[in-house]
């Protein structure tokens, strides 16, 4: 009985009827900005404040989709899908290829065992080629070691050759052009891609066109099945040329595969290869990371105006290995020298750990590190722009985290030796 | 490093190659070859040979003759004519113990092949963007490579073999005019001229500029594809830490430097 009465609050309507009333934001917070209410005569009343959303110029916009159904509405049926958009991942379409008639080879570089950009460019022109030539090729892609890539299939790779054993680790090109030549007198391909990259692709490249007899074109930004157009004379002029068999490709030379799922079928080779390699890899040499040119710096260390202490930051550089850097603050003022200047106006860095100490972060600052993939900001201002760029900030002084950081660093190659030994 | 007895027999063949300078386009020695010239010159000054395949007459190869060197020693050929077999012949005749090149040619085709080429038509290893000549010792040379960011590896490999030279080499010394002036370019017509009969069909351009590539939202629906528009960069400003003593905030920075993988 007592649930049928409809109990009206006269005066938390009139507040929220009220715009100007001083209670009336935190009532429209207690109802929690819902556009639909039940009214208190069963009727619904929708509050026209609550749809929508607040777009990037301010403006309000409302989506008037109705991707939810009729009965979800405003607010919280745009956050609802949002969340069930993000939730489901859209199952692609599978490509697949059966007994197919030729083959395009292609060999990413696969650094650090993943398929990067460049790779994913080099697969997705073997399609294009496939789709210009016609018939029923497969993109067959020959991998050298152990690797960490799972989206071969959303990459766009048919078949997956993958030459297992030690004797694949390291810098081996002698073993892996002859494993190469070994594949092309098996599959008999009809193009050999391979990404012209300082990492390995360019070497490789070069030395299965020398064994195999083909005259590559190198630096290739524009193919067709019919055309090349590549670059010449250290990139001052475009040669168009007919497509050779074995192309080197540029960087953004075609666009990667997002719209299908491929097989990833593993194949092998019939005969185990064998070759006696003259070139012997000795391991990589420590250097020193000041030595290296502060634009091609891995791991950069850069300290600002909020550095006092500069004998201990130079020894946390070091203990830490890192390349140094400075703000122009720092320079100005005679901390550091002026090639250490990071920044638009001094030198623009493609770290791959940047940690700013004692930096703000001016604009011209920010853009010289723009390339940067993981910032680390170590500062006394919460509020300041290297924060908000950083992914992950520490709001303490300058001089006791590095202190700390001196002393794990310290532990750290105390640990490595006595493991060593 | 010093030249020592070590090398005395030691003999270096470097390739050089007309550059082209990459703002005006003016013929110089090219920034590869001339490090090559200067590790040659650097490890056994002696037993040096400089090798150009092409026109004898070339001002742009005086420039490498100005580093100090007596002679260059010249395969005269057409502009037209293929290098490699004319080289090929020659080094097969004169067997020197390191042939050193550039990585890429700053003119022509610059496909960066002619070491690969060598290596294979001589059967000799080819090691590729070398930094340094370490030492030799038992007909084994040790290098130091040159790999990304500044990285160096080492290798060792027995001689004779062919090498490209990086940019991370030690630069070239300065070319002087009189030394330039007085070295002899030695012409000899090359053993076999093939006509390059493939390159002939190709038609060359200034470069144009590439187009960049757009970032393409693949929505389904217009309000999508508005949303993919309008939508704020989602810079949330990543993991903050305050307020806590400095030995964790630091072991967290230290975490994820591990994590990366900087440490070595």
């Amino acid at each position: 009985m007592s649930e049928d009465i409809i109990r009206r609050d006269p005066r938390a309507e009139w507040i929220a009827r009220n715009r100007l009333h001083p209670l009336h934001e935190s009532m429209q917070a207690m109802q929690g900005g819902v556009a639909e209410t039940r009214g208190p005569s069963g009727l619904i009343r929708r509050n026209p404040h609550a749809v929508g959303f607040i777009g990037p110029n301010g403006i309000k916009r409302i989506d008037r989709l109705n991707a939810g159904g009729p009965a979800n509405l405003g607010a919280r049926r745009s956050s609802g899908s949002a969340k069930s958009g993000a939730a489901k991942e859209v199952e692609l379409p599978l490509h697949k290829v059966e007994n197919p008639d030729y083959y395009i080879a292609v060999v990413p570089d696969m650094v650090g065992g993943r398929l990067n950009g460049h790779d994913r460019d080099v697969i997705g022109q073997a399609h294009k080629l496939i789709r210009e030539i016609g018939g029923n090729g497969a993109v067959l892609t020959v991998v050298f070691g152990e690797h960490r890539e799972e989206a071969f299939d959303k990459a766009g790779v048919d078949r997956l050759l993958q030459l297992r054993g030690e004797e694949y680790e390291g810098y081996t090109p002698e073993l892996r052009v002859a494993a190469l030549a070994q594949v092309e007198k098996e599959y008999a391909p009809r193009h050999w891609l391979l990404p012209d990259s300082v990492a390995a692709g360019f070497e490789l490249g070069c030395r299965l066109a020398a064994r195999i007899g083909e005259r590559p074109a190198t630096q290739a930004w524009q193919v067709s099945s019919e055309q090349t157009i590549c670059r010449g004379a250290g990139g001052t002029i475009d040669i168009t040329r007919q497509t050779p068999r074995l192309l080197l490709l540029a960087e953004e030379c075609a666009e990667p595969i997002d719209e299908t799922r491929h097989e990833v079928l593993p194949v092998g080779l019939d005969s185990a290869v064998a070759v006696k390699a003259s070139i012997r890899d000795c391991g990589q040499v420590a250097v020193d990371p000041n030595a290296i040119p502060l634009a091609e710096a891995e791991f950069i260390l850069s300290a600002g105006n909020g550095v006092h202490d500069w004998a201990q930051f130079h020894q946390a550089a070091e203990l830490l290995g890192a390349t140094e850097g400075a703000s122009r603050v720092a320079v100005d003022d005679g901390h550091m020298p002026r090639f250490r200047q990071v920044g638009a106006t001094g030198t623009w860095v493609t770290a791959r750990v940047y940690v700013a100490v004692g930096i703000s972060g001016a604009i011209q600052h920010l853009q010289g590190i723009g390339q940067c993939d993981k910032v680390i900001a170590i500062n006394t201002d919460l509020g300041c722009d290297m924060v908000k760029r950083a992914a992950l900030s520490i709001i303490a002084d300058s001089g006791e985290v590095l202190a700390e950081l001196i002393r794990l660093a310290k532990a750290y190659r105390q640990e490595v030796l006595e493991h060593a030994a | 490093m010093q030249p020592d007895q070590q090398n005395a027999n030691l003999r270096i063949t470097a390739l050089v190659s007309i550059g082209k300078h990459p703002g005006s386009g003016r013929a110089r020695r090219a920034e590869q070859d001339a490090r090559a010239v200067e590790m040659g010159l650097n490890l056994a000054p002696k037993g040096l040979e400089v090798l150009h395949a092409g026109d004898p007459h070339d001002d742009a190869l005086r420039a490498y003759a100005g580093m100090g060197l007596k002679a260059l020693r010249i395969l005269q050929q057409e502009g037209n004519a293929d290098a490699v077999p004319a080289l090929g012949e020659y080094l097969k005749q004169a067997g020197p113990d390191i042939i050193l090149t550039g990585v890429r040619a700053e003119s022509g085709e610059s496909s960066g092949m002619v070491p690969y080429l060598l290596g294979e038509a001589l059967g000799l290893p080819v090691v590729t963007r070398i930094a340094e000549i370490v030492s030799i010792d038992n007909g084994e040379a040790n290098l130091l490579q040159a790999l990304p960011r500044g990285q160096r590896r080492a290798l060792r490999v027995p001689l004779p073999f062919v090498a490209s030279v990086d940019m991370a080499a030690s630069a070239p010394r300065q070319s002087a005019f009189g030394p330039a002036n007085r070295a002899q370019l030695e012409g000899q017509a090359a053993g076999v001229e093939i006509r390059d009969e493939i390159k002939a069909n190709w038609s060359e351009a200034p470069a144009r500029k590439r187009p960049k590539r757009l970032k393409v939202v693949k929505a389904k629906t217009a309000a999508d594809r508005f949303k993919a528009a309008t939508a704020k960069s989602t810079g949330d400003g990543g993991k903050v830490l305050r307020d806590k003593p400095a030995t964790e905030m630091a072991q967290a920075v230290f975490d994820l430097l591990l994590e990366e993988g900087v440490l070595r």
